[in-house]
């Protein structure tokens, strides 16, 4: 294999409150797809934005090609022949096909642009990822897919010799992943090395030369082509049997708590959407990214008004209008955005936990603190919330705890029906467990939980049963007899019932 | 009290070299005025900080001040009204003025800036219009109802606490109890701090914020019929010019911060009182100018926040 391209040793990158990246190798050698797996949390992302220049390490050595550098910022990765793709695109879609592949370095002098040049280059680019579309066409007119390869025609055009993709399929449909795999193959072939990140074992086996596994912000393993498959890779990421990770009993299903009828959210207004759910079930809702989970349990909430449909909580109910309205009739949203939406990141642990329940417990318009140290004793205890004291301000707590608050804010009002968008998303894998067991445990309470996941293994490991979406319809329920990634995957893409079973 | 620190310790250093410099500072008279004029501006910056919390702005408070001080003596002069109506009636324009700010902003979705932007032209043109461009008051008459601006319950026989400062006492404690041991408190500074997060809590944001602009537009229109009782004179072309942003500063200086979700009442009592005692130094100390005024008020200011932004930076890298 010679001499690795790329090579970081030792590398930590600390963030108030977590250490995201402690002590990390790792080697990327010339021509090569080099897969990087692991648990969200894991420090995957956050390597990838230290290697791309987007954040810099606190410790550790780059060697490029043998030679130290040192990176302060996108241009100086840039140079040394390293580009990052996002998951979420950076490409502006008012702006043609060309425009966005030389923007921010667009050839000329004196302001004055060489289109001539930026054409050229630009059909070379687009050449080379098997794109057949002008560089005049604008961005927008593009499919998702399209303008995933023009981001890496883009790459190609800084001469990246190390492509990085950040979940490239999370958004994309089977087709268009497919030809995102044969443009990666190709790419190899001309000497690019391409570190590929994803969730989907599927395709990690599919197309890596390599894969490096990360767990808690270290190294936890590498395996070589014929070594891998899908019990290993699991197993070095979660440091264990997966069997042993996801802690379920069997659930008592009691009487149906939650029933949706005809649910409209606004971002999908012509589909009516229809499901129940069960006290002491957990159901999970699974889905592409962009499938219209999040809007749904939005709309289900009342957080943005739904256009029509009720949702009946035990008996009672109607067109969700407002979170308060929701909250009243025993309904809770732990949403997916932890500290845009969940959390008040300046105000204290106490004040976090007591917000939804200030009204029920206050003495007319006046605060019954004795009440509110009370319920923030129970909850702290309860949810083994770790902080330094109660007045501590929600912002310096770690991710784990911080969705324990959250948590602890809707379990304070106890709830009938636990709505969770992404419930472990960026929290490390020991508060993971954690959360999955108060899963469990509202469940075995009688609670009805209903919970969005974009990770496999979660929806697998946690559910009763599933719903999978895609584009704003449910197309299909699994019953946990009947799951398997394969059958998730043909419901979330769009494919029917039958064949994904 | 950490909050209030930086401000208690500004004051009682300007205080003390006011005391040192000027000639005639400590006199009952000087303080007393020194009293009256933090009690008037003290009403405005109490209800600005109230809609500063939750993360907004109200530039209208001067023209409120205008529309209050010279529409009550119009009223009672000139159409003959009494002051008890007058009074009245100010009131309910004022909330009504605070229900619209807070309706178009809540759910036009329209921004603070622009809209109380409107109304500051809006009600000093109206006034103007209204007063025909005339200065308004009392005259020699209704004594008894200007006391309310002017009296003050004597202490010494050259010092009394006047009673509008009287009236900001009761008015910051009612405020005090308000923000800081209701649930509506509670919900402010919440939502100032993240709307959204607040909204999906159960909380009414909207109402709240409707409530901060009706609270502040009400305490600017007392702030104003007490500015008028007081000095029986309003031009409706300058009257309460600038004062809301006497208002603005005297909250910042206090510790509220304009992106919402911060602030104490003792705080923005005692920025307006800095903001008094700095007036009130330029006109005792000899070799400071009157005009240099602003100049002062802005640096005093600017140093403020300054000091306590670095403050905070601090504080969040040694966590």
């Amino acid at each position: 294999m010679g001499e690795p391209f790329l090579e970081v040793q030792k590398i930590t990158k600390r963030f108030p409150g977590v250490v995201a990246l402690s002590g990390v190798d790792l080697q990327v050698y010339p021509s090569e797809v080099l897969a990087l797996i692991g648990e969200n949390g894991a420090g995957k992302s956050t390597l990838m934005k230290i290697l791309a220049g987007v954040q810099p390490a606190d410790e550790g050595r780059f060697l490029v090609e043998g030679k130290a550098v040192r990176f302060s910022g996108v241009q100086d990765a840039q140079k040394s022949g390293i580009a990052l793709i996002h998951q979420e695109l950076n490409l502006a879609e008012n702006l043609t096909v060309a425009a966005n592949i030389f923007l921010g370095r667009e050839p000329g002098k004196f302001g004055w642009i060489d289109q001539g040049l930026i054409q050229r280059e630009s059909k070379r680019v687009l050449e080379m990822v098997g794109l057949e579309v002008s560089p005049e066409t604008l961005l927008s007119e593009l499919t998702l897919g399209k303008q995933q390869l023009v981001e890496i025609a883009k790459a190609l055009s800084t001469d990246a010799k190390v492509i990085i993709m950040d979940e490239p399929t999370s958004s994309l449909s089977l087709r268009e992943s497919e030809r995102l795999f044969e443009v990666i193959l190709d790419l190899r072939e001309k000497g690019v090395s391409v570190i590929y990140i994803s969730h989907r074992l599927g395709e990690v086996k599919e197309l890596a030369d390599r894969v490096v596994v990360f767990r808690d912000g270290e190294n936890a393993g590498m395996l070589e082509q014929n070594e891998v498959d899908h019990d290993a890779m699991v197993h070095m990421m979660v440091g264990r049997d997966v069997s042993q990770f996801y802690q379920r009993t069997e659930h008592d299903l009691g009487e149906v708590v939650l029933s949706v009828r005809g649910l409209r959210s606004v971002e999908h207004r012509e589909n009516e959407l229809d499901f129940e759910v069960r006290a002491g079930e957990v159901v999970g809702v699974a889905g592409l990214v962009g499938a219209g989970r999040s809007e749904m349990l939005a709309a289900l909430f009342g957080a943005r008004p739904a256009l029509g449909g009720d949702v009946i909580v035990a008996g009672k109910g109607g067109l969700p209008r407002s979170p308060r309205e929701s909250l009243g009739r025993g309904l809770a949203l732990v949403p997916e955005d932890r500290k845009g939406q969940g959390l008040i990141l300046d105000m204290a642990v106490k004040e976090n936990m007591s917000l939804a329940s200030l009204r029920r417990d206050s003495k007319g318009p006046f605060l019954n603190t004795n009440k509110e140290e009370e319920l923030v004793a129970d909850m702290t205890s309860a949810l083994s919330v770790k902080t330094p004291g109660s007045w501590q301000l929600a912002r310096f707590l770690s991710g784990g705890n911080q969705q324990k608050i959250v948590l602890a804010k809707w379990l304070a009002l106890k709830p009938k029906v636990l709505l969770l968008d992404e419930p472990t998303r960026g929290i490390d894998i020991g508060a993971k467990e954690e959360i999955y067991l108060l899963m469990e445990k509202f469940a075995r309470e009688g609670m009805a939980v209903l919970f969005v996941s974009s990770e496999m293994e979660e929806i697998m490991g946690m559910a009763d049963r599933t719903l999978v979406m895609h584009e704003g319809r449910i197309t299909g329920e699994l019953t946990r007899e009947n799951f398997s990634e394969e059958a998730i995957m043909e419901l979330a893409t769009g494919g029917n019932i039958n064949k994904a079973k | 009290m950490k909050k209030i620190k930086g401000i208690l310790i500004t004051l009682i250093v300007i205080y003390v070299a006011t005391a040192i410099l000027g000639e005639n500072f400590l006199g009952g008279y000087n303080q007393g005025k020194l009293l009256e004029r933090t009690g008037l501006y003290g009403l405005l910056g109490i209800g600005v900080a109230f809609v500063i919390i939750t993360g907004g702005i109200d530039l209208s408070i001067g023209s409120v001040v205008c529309l209050v001080g010279c529409g009550v003596p119009w009223l009672v002069m000139r159409q003959g009204w009494s002051p008890g109506s007058a009074v009245a009636i100010a009131m309910v324009v004022a909330l009504g003025v605070g229900l619209w700010h807070g309706l178009l902003i809540t759910k036009l979705k329209l921004q603070p800036f622009v809209v109380t932007l409107c109304s500051l032209l809006i009600y000093r043109g109206a006034t103007r219009g209204l007063a025909e461009d005339q200065s308004q008051g009392f005259g020699g008459e209704h004594e008894a109802f200007r006391q309310w601006g002017t009296e003050a319950i004597e202490v010494t026989d050259k010092f009394g606490i006047p009673y509008p400062f009287l009236i900001l006492i009761v008015v910051a404690m009612i405020a005090w109890v308000f923000l800081n041991k209701t649930i509506w408190g509670r919900y402010l500074f919440a939502l100032g701090n993240n709307e959204e997060a607040a909204r999906l809590s159960g909380i009414n944001t909207d109402r709240m914020v409707i409530l901060s602009y009706v609270i502040c537009s009400m305490l600017a229109a007392l702030g104003g019929l007490l500015f008028i009782l007081n000095g029986n004179s309003a031009q409706p072309s300058d009257f309460g010019n600038f004062y809301e942003l006497y208002a603005i500063a005297a909250a910042v200086l206090g510790g509220c911060s304009l992106r919402g979700g911060e602030g104490t009442i003792v705080g923005v009592v005692i920025g307006t009182a800095v903001m008094q005692l700095l007036k009130n130094m330029i006109n005792l100390v000899d070799w400071l100018k009157s005009h240099m005024e602003f100049l002062i008020v802005g640096i005093v200011l600017l140093v403020a926040v300054i000091a306590d932004e670095m403050i905070k930076q601090r504080v969040r890298k040694l966590k």
